[in-house]
């Protein structure tokens, strides 16, 4: 006994210098750990940090796509940023966006998604595989196909929609534009908040839903007093990633490019079409970055939230 | 305050399990009564259909004088502790014990009165502020009773709620439990499958078994004259002897020994009769002489219950048990004899108590 017991001790004193040196679990050495990581941090560098760089450096100059400002761009200091917030067609797509994520995210995807759920919640079989089914192919869907799909959806002459209803020649895409790409964002996402609260809504203890219906709890009661409250970290995680997406999503390009007369140009159209259509590099480099300063406001809102009253 | 009366209750669950199965049970108003039973023979399915978490596939749930079959659980006006205890871990104490009446609309004011005097009354008076995640097992168990409490509900049902508390904890909760119900005097329905736990607190306890009940009566009376061999085989710190015999005339032919009837037999089995005999190892007297009437083999096991000792003896093929006192226990291999009291053995006949 006392023989199968002492060699420990030793083996730990003989390791015990070589691993001093790395403070790392794996014992592996700042070296041999940083040659591990090289190739995802080259990565991460070339295709995230420098562009990100790039982008803030382009908003100071007056770079352009064609002409003499792309061969020597001059720099010119704050100029983009003051013209890029003094442009009415900038806070025209700011408040289309809010209106875009306020709509088709959080109202929309969230709360559609949560009630899907919420529904399926007991149920097994048919109906709950082919309602999920049905959510998620929206949301695996190429882009191009889905935008094709839409568009022969709303169709002023020819779209499924209008001989559905039974009203041919009304332009859903021209009269009601904004309404259009949120729904059409809506269905595309909701799959994502379906899926995120249905596993969230498996971890609510049945016996605390029982007993608030013992007390004689309503459904509204039981979600407010029982489910709620255990899913509020899933609901602002959810909500912090659907808004960020959906401000930066560029889908409803697809569907409207920003038209009728800008009526919903949102910021990621309106910067496609600051830089790439009208070929103002820099002042879409500038426009893009206050896009960023305002999702970094959005997320950190969000996370205090989520740390607050723990 | 109300009896509960199940008429023929049935429970078949999606995917063919009968949990209940044509269930008849009538508890009295203000009894205390255990639900005892091996795992998975329905004792939850018993009591969560009484609490309408569950819907009954057939038969009735009576409680005072309303049938309550087809009403939802909130308009059944029973109170139920959870194993888990279900306590919300994001309100604090005085909002959870409170919680029922919230619902039903009492006042503010008059709500937080209630849980400060039923918390005080279960010593939680210090903790009132705190949330149920700060707080110790015990501890949790009483804020589930005090909401059990708060509200006054015509029975309460409790599903297995000692079962998470540590042996002296809840040998405390036993008592204090027991005490609390007297003093409430609301009837309980108690799940439990510590046989102990039913055996001390209950006033009537029913043993179960797949979906049915085996044995209804007091715990002297299941413990003492347990009605089949189930009951017989489950009920006890250590399990009863259970052997095969064969009547012979006024004695019993057992294990190759010859047993007297005992008393609550007499005449009552016909010569030849395949019986099985039934007798606890509490009630068998040890000694290492031969005895009239004595099983007679060899000590092959000695094990220590602390204050006694439990012999094991075989007599030929079979196993016979006996529990001797401390000091006396005798070395393996030794030949003893051990006499069955004749006033507390017991004989079945297909299964059944004679
Ligand atoms: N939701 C369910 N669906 C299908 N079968 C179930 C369900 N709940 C319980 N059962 C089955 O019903 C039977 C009785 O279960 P129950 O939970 O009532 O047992 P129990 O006596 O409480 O057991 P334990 O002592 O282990 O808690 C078991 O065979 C179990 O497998
Ligand atoms: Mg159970």
């Amino acid at each position: 006994m006392a023989q199968a017991i002492s060699p420990p001790p030793e083996v730990v004193r003989e390791d015990g210098p070589a691993r001093g040196d790395s403070t790392d679990a794996a014992g592996l050495g700042r070296v041999r750990a940083a040659v591990f990581v090289a190739p995802a941090l080259l990565l991460i560098a070339v295709f995230l940090v420098f562009p990100a760089l790039w982008v803030l450096y382009l908003g100071l100059t007056n770079y352009r796509l064609t002409g003499v400002a792309a061969a020597e761009p001059q720099f010119v200091g704050l100029d983009n940023f003051i013209a890029a917030v003094t442009t009415p067609a900038f806070w025209n797509s700011t408040w289309l966006t809010v209106e875009f994520v306020l709509g088709s995210a959080v109202i929309g995807q969230a709360v559609l998604g949560f009630t899907i759920a919420w529904l399926m919640r007991d149920r097994r079989g048919t109906l709950k595989r082919a309602v999920e089914g049905l959510v998620i192919l929206a949301w695996i869907l190429p882009s191009a196909i889905v935008a094709f799909l839409w568009v022969a959806l709303l169709d002023r002459d020819s779209g499924t929609l209008n001989a559905m209803l039974g009203i041919p020649g009304f332009a859903w895409l021209l009269d009601h534009p904004m309404l259009s790409i949120i729904i059409f964002n809506v269905w595309r996402g909701t799959a994502f908040s379906m899926m995120l609260y249905g596993a969230a809504l498996g971890n609510v203890p049945p016996s605390h839903l029982e007993s608030a219906r013992l007390a004689g709890a309503s459904s509204w009661q039981q979600l407010r007093d029982v489910v709620f409250p255990h899913i509020r970290g899933h609901i602002l995680t959810n909500l912090l990633l659907i808004s960020l997406w959906t401000f930066n999503d560029f889908g409803p390009f697809l569907l409207t490019a920003g038209g009728p007369d800008g009526r919903s140009e949102v910021l990621a159209v309106h910067v496609y079409k600051v830089a790439l259509q009208a070929g103002e590099l820099g002042h879409g480099a500038a426009v893009s970055t206050v896009i960023l300063l305002i999702n970094l406001v959005v997320a950190v809102f969000y996370l205090r939230l989520l740390r607050s009253k723990k | 305050m109300a009896a509960i009366e199940l008429r023929g209750l049935t429970k078949v669950y999606p995917g063919g399990v009968k949990a209940l199965d044509a269930l008849d049970l009538a508890i009295p108003d203000g009894e205390f009564f255990a639900l005892l039973g091996p795992s998975g023979c329905g004792k939850t399915t018993l009591l969560r259909t009484i609490a309408g978490l569950e819907t009954a596939t057939g038969g009735a749930v009576v409680i005072g004088d309303r049938d309550v079959t087809g009403l939802q659980p909130g308009a059944r006006d029973v109170a139920m502790v959870f194993q888990d205890y279900a306590l919300f871990p994001h309100m604090d104490v005085t909002d959870n014990i409170a919680y029922p009446l919230r619902i039903k609309k009492v006042a503010k004011a008059a709500r937080h009165e209630k849980a400060a005097e039923v918390g005080a009354r279960l010593g939680l008076d210090h903790l009132m502020d705190r949330r149920p995640g700060q707080l110790s097992g015990g501890q949790q168990q009483r804020v589930a009773l005090a909401r059990v409490m708060a509200t006054q509900a015509q029975a309460y049902l409790f599903d297995e709620p000692l079962s998470n508390l540590d042996a002296r904890l809840r040998l405390e909760a036993r008592t204090f439990l027991k005490k609390l119900q007297r003093e409430l005097g609301v009837t309980t329905v108690f799940v439990t499958h510590d046989q102990a736990e039913a055996l001390a607190m209950a006033d009537r306890m029913a043993v179960m078994e797949a979906g049915h009940i085996r044995q209804i009566g007091t715990p002297s009376e299941v413990f003492q004259r347990p009605a089949n061999t189930f009951v017989a085989s489950f009920i006890g710190s250590t399990p009863m002897n259970l052997l095969d015999g064969v009547a012979r005339g006024d004695t019993l032919e057992v294990a190759g020994c010859k047993i007297r009837v005992p008393v609550s037999a007499e005449g009552r089995v016909p010569d030849g009769t395949a019986i099985v005999y039934g007798v606890r190892p509490e009630y068998m007297t040890y000694s290492a002489e031969p005895a009239d009437g004595a099983f007679g083999g060899k000590v092959a096991i000695v094990e220590n219950l602390g204050a006694s000792h439990l012999v094991t003896l075989d007599v030929g093929d079979v196993i016979v048990q006996a529990v001797v006192p401390e000091g006396s226990e005798p070395a393996v291999g030794d030949d003893g004899y051990a006499l069955p009291r004749r006033d507390r053995a017991l004989v079945y006949r297909d299964g059944e108590l004679v």
